[in-house]
């Protein structure tokens, strides 16, 4: 089950939306900053790309799912009738191509595993948690492994 | 955060200072500007980039093109930027190689009058 969906009219404005939302989810799951920055870019890439190629009476739609140790993010474009579009033309522009794969820890695109009752089309991107290294305090062990917040 | 875009003069060149978020939404007005300065003919750029908070794909589209045209006067874009998650997006696609990134203005303005000629003109 997705944590979160987000779904807007393909207009740029709103792609910084999407970041922002993407991101706040993301800090809330506990990812730290530097992981933050690729989490925005990422997505700001997959949005802007999905605004680009949607027609103006189709729509943007962002999954994202957090499962504790690994964030999901999924990015899908609709027609005006409701319906997956299929994704085309990821590798047409270069720059936005390497940003996605340099960012994300895993990108795949259309037909490959998404959340279990998230869409089977679209832009996937997922990043795994960090565990932050095991603090020992001394006469008291190991404290257990948290997840970094920052 | 919205994107600012200003220029002044400067030991012959000119400095485009922009601060915000360079993105799919913002980065026409960069464009614009750009454009508007090559236009009125200054030909050698230093932009300044410590301001930016965010950069996408289509901001270093228009950089690449703001380099393609001060080129096509045989001009000159340097840019300023010493924030990593800036720097990071520059390295990850290739561009480092392209432009030259300084961590000054002035920097940037010596490489640039030394590459171009000491105060030639734009």
């Amino acid at each position: 089950m997705p944590t979160i969906a987000l779904r807007f009219s393909p207009l740029a404005e709103h792609v910084r939306t999407a970041r922002l939302v993407a991101v706040s989810v993301a800090r809330r799951a506990g990812f730290e900053e530097g992981q933050l920055d690729e989490i925005r870019i990422a997505i700001g890439e997959a949005c802007a790309r999905a605004v680009g190629r949607t027609t103006v009476d189709g729509l943007v739609d962002m999954h994202l799912c957090d499962d504790g140790a690994r964030l999901e993010v999924v990015v899908v474009e609709r027609g005006a009738d409701g319906a997956v579009l299929p994704v085309t033309g990821v590798g047409e522009d270069p720059l936005a191509l390497a940003l996605l794969q340099g960012m994300a820890d895993d990108v795949s695109v259309a037909g490959s595993t998404v959340p279990a009752d998230g869409p089977r089309e679209g832009v996937r991107m997922a990043w795994s948690l960090q565990e932050a290294a095991p603090v020992t305090t001394p006469g008291f062990g190991s404290a257990p492994q948290q997840r970094q917040r920052t | 955060m919205d994107l600012s875009v200003t220029s002044r003069e400067e030991s012959g060149r000119t400095i485009v200072e922009v601060s915000g978020e360079i993105d799919v939404y913002t980065a026409p007005t960069l464009r614009e500007r750009l454009n508007e300065l090559v236009g009125a003919g200054h030909h050698h750029l230093v932009v300044d980039m410590e301001g930016v908070e965010f950069l996408d794909s289509t901001g270093l589209g228009v950089l690449v093109g703001g380099l393609k045209r001060v080129r096509s006067h045989d001009g000159s874009l340097h840019l300023v930027c010493q924030r990593e998650k800036i720097l990071k997006v520059f390295r990850i696609t290739g561009l480092t190689k392209v432009f030259p990134i300084h961590d000054t203005v002035a920097d940037a303005i010596a490489a640039s009058a030394s590459v171009d000629g000491a105060g030639a003109a734009s």
